[in-house]
């Protein structure tokens, strides 16, 4: 029996197509995946991700503990800031990429892929034995990602006037958080947006509001075509235990001072760097007709090649565009095995589509 | 419940066949663009090319995924719809009508393989379990 999050009914209401996606009866779209992406890109729309796992960190070594289990160093943020990092193995290989933000000195909140959930729970425990935490998985919340140009303006509809003035000046990675609600300027589309965390119980009530404030809600259709338009990657796709940050495209994710900090996957990381990083991924604009699709082969004259991690079809660029890991070198221009044809790709640096705009 | 016009004929494959005079017009039926999602690309055989049985003669691409179509006759292509080449979504949007892709003159009377509408909506019904 596939897992449902508190918003299932309101997603039939909705006439949402539910797919499977890792075990959980979501919303592909509710008629046009199409519509739905230039409704984030134009307008404003709405993302039901209560999939994803919300684990809290509290304890006098929550700091020294998350120093020790990410990549990115949570010495960088104070209370009421996020940031965006892989937890590694020893190799150096990405367990999962998260978000984790700091609730107060010794109180973290840390979200999680789903498809990811049950194996990172079991790393964190397993790292957390030798610090002073406690680790509190909730199953009692609900995640609404509200996304795109106009959200910042309906916000004033969704809240009332004092909270309204609190979240107004929230710069990007920073959140607020109120009894009822938890709400963060992060997002998973290249618009402007909010991610809100709320008790599950809730749901209907959020959800309601957001259609009656004119919020369209997304699938995770839209929600792919969106991501890879801004570059970002996707776990199990574009990355996992096989490979590293550093061939990931998110070195800068990656933080090595101070030296003293040995965060899990550091060594590692030191040797692969000392030898050299032999792949990236990068992204690809297709010249010709055709849309790239993963797995598909990437072909650099002279030097090899590649594969796709993530292929699709951009409706902002109206071509195709992927993610693909290559050899570093990799050139402007490549070719990419679609069908059994060779097609022309230019090659170039994530992201494809930032504010609604080509930015490569 | 997706929409089978009992008129037409069917392959377990989700093409659709229409009897037009001396040629048989071929489309992709409401379940397949349903089950593809929105159509963003298609690729059509040039006119005049000579298909087998069950070749493959066009190719159409969703967001989600890509989808060959094959021909049910063997026949020669004599007409291909360009509207679908430029705005793929006619095929979501009408796919038994301005959504079709190519028409053949068939070398042989159509084979008695292909279903009726019955026959068809009960590939359908099977394939949502």
């Amino acid at each position: 029996m596939a897992k449902r999050t508190p918003f299932y009914d309101l997603h039939l209401k909705a006439h949402a197509r539910i797919v499977d996606f890792a075990g959980w009866d979501m919303p592909l779209h509710y008629g046009s995946q199409l519509n739905e992406h230039h409704q984030v890109r134009q307008h404003a729309g709405m993302f039901d991700v209560s999939h994803m796992g919300v684990v809290d960190v509290q304890g006098a070594e929550s700091s020294a503990y998350l120093r020790r289990l990410l990549a990115n160093d949570v010495h960088r943020l104070t209370a009421g800031k996020a940031l965006y990092t892989c937890m590694l193995n020893e190799q150096g290989g990405v367990i999962d990429d998260l978000i984790v933000y700091k609730l107060a000195e010794d109180q973290y909140r840390i979200v999680i892929n789903a498809g990811t959930r049950e194996k990172d729970i079991a790393w964190m425990r397993m790292q957390a034995e030798a610090f002073d935490i406690t680790l509190t998985e909730h199953h009692d919340l609900s995640i609404l990602a509200i996304q795109g140009p106009e959200i910042k303006n309906k916000i004033a509809t969704l809240f009332p006037a004092d909270k309204t003035e609190i979240i107004h000046p929230l710069k990007p990675f920073h959140f607020a958080s109120f009894n009822d609600c938890f709400i963060a300027r992060t997002g998973y589309t290249g618009e402007d947006g909010y991610e809100m965390i709320f008790p599950a119980k809730d749901a209907a009530k959020w959800w309601n509001a957001c259609l009656a404030a004119d919020i369209t809600p997304c699938g995770l259709g839209a929600r792919d075509t969106l991501r890879l338009e801004a570059g970002l990657n996707l776990y199990g796709s574009d990355m996992d235990e096989s490979v590293t940050p550093l061939e990931s495209n998110l070195a800068w994710t990656v933080i090595l001072e101070p030296k003293e900090r040995i965060f899990i996957g550091r060594p590692a990381l030191e040797k692969q760097s000392a030898e050299g990083v032999k792949r990236r991924l990068v992204g690809l604009v297709l010249d010709g007709p055709g849309v790239i699709r993963n797995h598909q082969k990437v072909i650099i004259a002279g030097d090899g090649e590649g594969e796709v991690t993530s292929g699709g079809y951009s409706p902002t660029l109206e071509k195709s565009i992927a993610l693909a890991r290559v050899p570093a070198d990799i050139g402007s221009h490549c070719f990419v095995e679609i069908r059994n044809k060779q097609i022309a790709a230019q090659v170039i640096k994530p992201p494809f589509v930032r504010h609604g705009k080509k930015v490569f | 419940m997706s929409n089978i016009p009992p008129k037409l004929q069917y392959t377990k494959t989700h093409e659709w066949i229409r009897k037009d005079q001396e040629f048989l017009t071929i489309g992709i039926t409401d379940h397949a663009q349903t089950m593809l999602g929105d159509l963003v690309y298609v690729e059509l055989p040039e006119i005049e090319t000579s298909l087998d049985s069950g070749q493959e003669c066009a190719v159409v691409e969703s967001v989600k995924a890509a989808a060959d179509i094959y021909c049910p006759v063997p026949g020669e292509v004599v007409e291909i719809n360009d509207a679908v080449i430029e705005n793929p979504q006619l095929i979501n949007q009408d796919p038994y009508g301005k959504g079709w892709l190519i028409r053949v003159r068939p070398h042989e009377q159509a084979p008695s393989e292909l279903l009726n509408a019955d026959e068809y909506s009960r590939v359908v019904a099977s394939e949502a379990h």
